[in-house]
């Protein structure tokens, strides 16, 4: 059988007046039905470009494929036509995005919107539309399921009487409208207070818990990973350089990089571990380094790392580490 | 503690004019603003020197050479006294130019201080200003200024007069906005932790940072103002014939349609292109002058 | 004993209701009867949610924004009253960083102008010798002179919050007020800052007012921590007591509520989102989201108690749940 979503040697390039940045430099993926996936790092890994390829939505140009295949269910994505696209979105990959607020529209009621969302839906895989009454009873229904309380009086109410969390719950609401079987979450939490963001994390668990949505959850956060995500990906400018179960990245890091960025997460119940900041920042994707792109930061980089690219290789079962150091 | 991949950043200021050259000839309608623009500067500076009849430009009547069809010797035709049209297009153009340049400036000058000071005092002072340039934007301003020309007598001074008096609210309105906005920015707050005072943060934030959104309405404005002044040659109100304004021109021309078409169509192309060109140049300006675009 | 370096009494803050044609806004109190104090070289972390009136706080005892109520002493002074030109020379003793260093400086400046503007304001040097002060301090906040002549958007948010904050040490502050300061950057750069601070904090005595949401980034700055809720402290005290052994409820649900990379799963510590200071709950505002609330929570807002140690705690229910 078949992986759900297949990433394979994925480059792509945006074409600047500087010159071309290699935002992704050879991307492999996989995540299975019903896998929780986190992609991890920092500003400008490529985290969120790679988030938007799944639903085709980097402006391209100036975003070019350099190589690479995204397999969905076994069919190339980067090769589908706008209307194959459309049938795709959110029927079968679904997106929910960081600010709530900015993806609903302030004039309409949140009925309104959730009706067209549902109605739009029927008419990209070519069926009749709905009646409005039943986009409406479907709405509420996926409101409940968010577990939003009060939906038939919700659905009449305007974004802006809506708190942050409940916004986010709303769009997550919509983003379930086609049944998707694959959930794209782009920092789901990161607008949130920390009491809401966890209501949201128990939120998305129970929904891929439930429903057995597959889940790559994008998010700069180790810690939303570690509630959310059995297995996670670390991304440094443009490649994922370790990808393993999340428990056994969190608690042995083997990438320098996986282990500076841990190293870097202050910790709430140990003050007494000093958060270590990695020397440098991220490298120029335009004029990205010779061989490994981490090694003018790296602690352990040697003449190797200067000019041979490591490729990802597994070195534990199910553990994958791109650096030429790295042992088990 | 160094940053060693950052470095690549090639220094400021040449990258920036590169950079906005390289925004700019992105941009077909931008490139053509611009083109058009600098002809038609080219145009007014050199034009008497280059027009092949400069002793047409007073009006010297040759009627012998009236309303002749555009030809080798008059590329352009002549007019209903035989003057050389190219060489009054040309000449109108300097005209043209000072004129939509002065009245821009103006009223500039009359309304961003205006603005800027509503937008930072607020309260009454703020009321006042806004609540009088409202009286002048609740009238349209062709109108308005038609009556301040048949008040004041017909001429083209009095024609750019008329039309500063109505062109500078719009700069208040502008410029105020802008000015509450900025005064929003933690940087003016930064200004204000170190002990700045309203004088210093105007003059080092407030306004340099006002001054992109200015210059491409004043850009957009000189061409407004051009056809502006055109419009009242074309009425009888502004420049009187024989001084070859473009409006004048037309206004004469008009009785010659359609048989001596030739006639109108000169000073309406150029008309049509300067304003043409000085739009898309704003439009491009827009997009180069925006300092936090310039990633590219 | 001396005196703190700054002290807060019954401080509030009200935001005027307005009554338009089309609806009324209500009045909002974002801060209310606040009292604190901040000792000579001391850090007092103040954390909470989104609209607990943190960063009203900061304005207020900076004198940026007209405070409703209450009283400032800054170094034995009292500011409460001072005028725009009084607070002038105080300004250069007391400092804010800014939450998102993008916008906290002015795009058309360059770092070495951003640096020098404060000392040009106050007059304290000039040509050569504000050049090498700027210099001096870009450096000792990690900056090599490489960068001095780059313009904000030359820069990246780690090297533009060390600009924000060698501008604020360029007049010598006593006092560092900062705003959510690493909350834009990445952690990497996070920790590169907070050790740029400590620094700071050790070598010139300077006394930080950390405002932040990020509980464990306070647990590293700070020696004492006051929680904020709507508005009001509802817990304060040491570092290690508040967030190593929290006694408020909303003090152990924010706790409850942080992701640990050690765990997997995060359960909710509190049901509900924090109310909207417009239409605030009766009596204490935490009640309607607290899991020990009993009736008599709704009555009143029960009083900031100080506990034997120093300890201060707006929740008698606590008390007696866990003495």
């Amino acid at each position: 059988m078949t992986a759900l979503l297949e990433i394979a040697d994925y480059r792509l390039a945006f074409d600047t007046f500087d010159g071309t940045a290699q935002v992704l430099d050879g991307i492999d993926l996989t995540l299975e039905a019903g896998g929780t996936l986190g992609i991890v790092g920092e500003t400008g890994c490529g985290k969120s470009v790679l988030a938007r390829s799944l639903m085709a939505l980097n402006p391209m140009p100036p975003a070019r494929v350099v190589s690479g295949q995204i397999r969905f269910r076994g069919s190339d994505i980067l090769g589908m036509s706008d209307r194959e696209m459309r049938r795709l979105r959110g029927r079968a990959i679904s997106m929910v995005f960081q600010d709530p607020a900015s993806y609903l529209n302030p004039l309409l009621a949140i009925g309104t919107q959730m009706e067209d969302a549902i109605r739009g839906q029927d008419a990209a895989v070519g069926e009749r539309q709905r009646p409005r009454a039943a986009a409406r009873a479907r709405a509420a229904e996926l409101l409940a399921a968010v577990g939003l309380p009060e939906p038939a009086r919700l659905l009449d109410s305007h974004p802006h009487q809506l708190s942050g969390g409940m916004r986010q719950r709303v769009l997550i609401a919509m983003a379930l409208a086609g049944d998707p079987v694959l959930l794209v979450a782009d920092e789901p939490t990161t607008a949130l207070d920390v009491t809401v963001q966890a209501q949201v994390l128990a939120l998305i668990a129970r929904l891929v818990a439930e429903r057995g949505l597959a889940l790559m959850l994008i998010t700069h956060d180790l810690g939303v990973v570690a509630a959310a995500c059995a297995r996670v990906a670390v991304m440094y400018a443009g490649t994922v350089v370790e990808e393993a179960a999340t428990a056994d990245l969190l608690s042995r890091p083997l990438h320098p990089y996986a282990r500076g960025l841990i190293a870097a997460v202050p910790d709430l119940d140990h003050p007494e571990r000093r958060p270590q900041g990695i020397a440098g920042s991220i490298p120029s994707l335009i004029t990205p380094p010779r061989g490994c792109r981490f090694h003018p930061r790296c602690p352990v980089a040697t003449e190797r790392c200067r000019s041979e690219k490591p490729l990802r290789r597994e070195i534990l079962p199910g553990r994958s580490i791109a650096c030429h150091h790295a042992t088990p | 503690m160094s940053a060693t991949a950052e470095e690549t950043v090639a220094a400021p200021p040449r990258r920036r004019l590169r950079l906005a050259l390289w925004l700019l000839s992105r941009s077909f309608s931008s490139m053509l603003g611009l083109f058009l623009v600098i002809a038609i500067v080219v145009l007014a500076l050199i034009g008497p020197w280059i027009v092949p009849y400069p002793d047409h430009v007073a009006g010297a009547v040759s009627l012998a050479n009236k309303l002749q069809p555009p030809s080798a010797a008059h590329w352009l035709g002549t007019d209903e006294v035989g003057n050389d049209i190219l060489t009054r297009v040309i000449i109108g153009a300097r005209i043209s130019l000072l004129v939509g340049i002065g009245i821009t400036f103006a009223a500039a000058a009359i309304g961003v201080p205006l603005g800027i000071l509503a937008g930072l005092a607020g309260g009454r002072l703020r009321e006042a200003i806004m609540r009088f340039t409202d009286l002048f934007l609740s009238v349209p301003g062709l109108v308005l200024a038609i009556a301040l020309v048949a008040a004041l007598g017909p001429g083209i001074v009095n024609a750019m007069i008329a039309l500063i008096l109505v062109w500078w609210p719009g700069y208040v309105r502008l410029a105020e906005s802008k000015a509450l906005s900025i005064r929003e920015e933690p940087f003016i707050e930064a200004a204000r932790v170190a002990g700045a005072s309203r004088a210093r943060i105007l003059r080092r934030h407030v306004l340099p940072n006002s001054l992109s959104p200015l210059i491409v309405k004043m850009s957009m404005d000189i061409g407004q103002a051009i056809l502006a002044v055109a419009s009242l040659g074309f009425i009888g109100l502004g420049a009187k014939p024989p001084t070859p304004e473009w409006g004048a021109m037309i206004s004469i021309a008009r009785g010659y349609l359609p048989d001596w078409w030739w006639y109108a169509m000169a000073p309406g192309v150029f008309i049509y292109l300067a304003v043409l060109g000085f739009n898309l140049l704003g439009d491009g300006l827009r997009d180069i002058l925006d300092p936090r675009s310039n990633r590219g | 004993m001396t005196q703190p370096l700054l002290r807060a009494e019954g401080l509030s803050k009200t935001y005027e209701g307005k009554r338009g044609l089309f609806r009324a806004t209500r009045a909002v109190q974002a801060v209310a009867e606040l009292d604190l104090a901040l000792d000579h070289g001391a850090a007092l972390g103040i954390v909470g949610e989104s609209g607990c009136g943190k960063s009203t706080l900061a304005r207020l005892l900076l004198r940026l924004i007209p405070l409703s109520a209450g009283r400032i002493t800054f170094d034995e002074q009292d500011i409460t009253a001072l005028d725009e030109a009084a607070m002038r020379p105080l300004r250069r003793r007391m400092q804010l960083i800014h939450q998102n260093p993008s916008a906290a400086l002015d795009p058309r400046l360059t770092a070495e102008d951003a640096v020098a503007e404060p000392l040009r304001i106050q007059g304290l040097a000039t040509g050569r010798a504000l050049r090498d002060r700027v210099a001096a301090l870009l450096t000792e906040v990690g900056l090599p002179p490489a960068f001095l002549h780059r313009f904000p958007h030359e820069l990246s948010g780690g090297q533009k919050q060390r600009v924000c904050i060698a501008r604020a040490l360029a007049l010598e502050p006593d006092l560092l007020v900062l705003d959510e300061p690493t909350s834009a950057l990445d952690v990497s750069v996070q920790a590169q800052i907070l050790d740029v601070l400590d620094a700071l904090r050790a070598r010139r005595g300077l006394a930080y007012l950390f405002i932040s949401h990020n509980l464990a980034v306070v647990r590293q700055v700070c020696e004492r921590v006051a929680v904020m809720y709507l508005g009001r402290i509802v817990e304060e005290g040491t570092a290690a007591e508040v967030l190593g052994a929290p006694r408020h409820p909303y003090t152990r649900a924010l706790l409850g509520s942080v992701p640990r990379l050690a765990a997997h799963g995060v359960a909710p510590a509190a049901p509900g989102e924090p109310p909207n200071p417009a239409s605030p709950p009766p009596g204490c505002a935490f009640q309607p989201r607290c899991p020990i609330a009993v009736p008599a929570c709704r009555e009143s807002m029960p009083p900031l108690a100080t506990l034997m140690d120093g300890h201060r705690l707006r929740c008698p229910r606590a008390m007696e749940v866990s003495p």
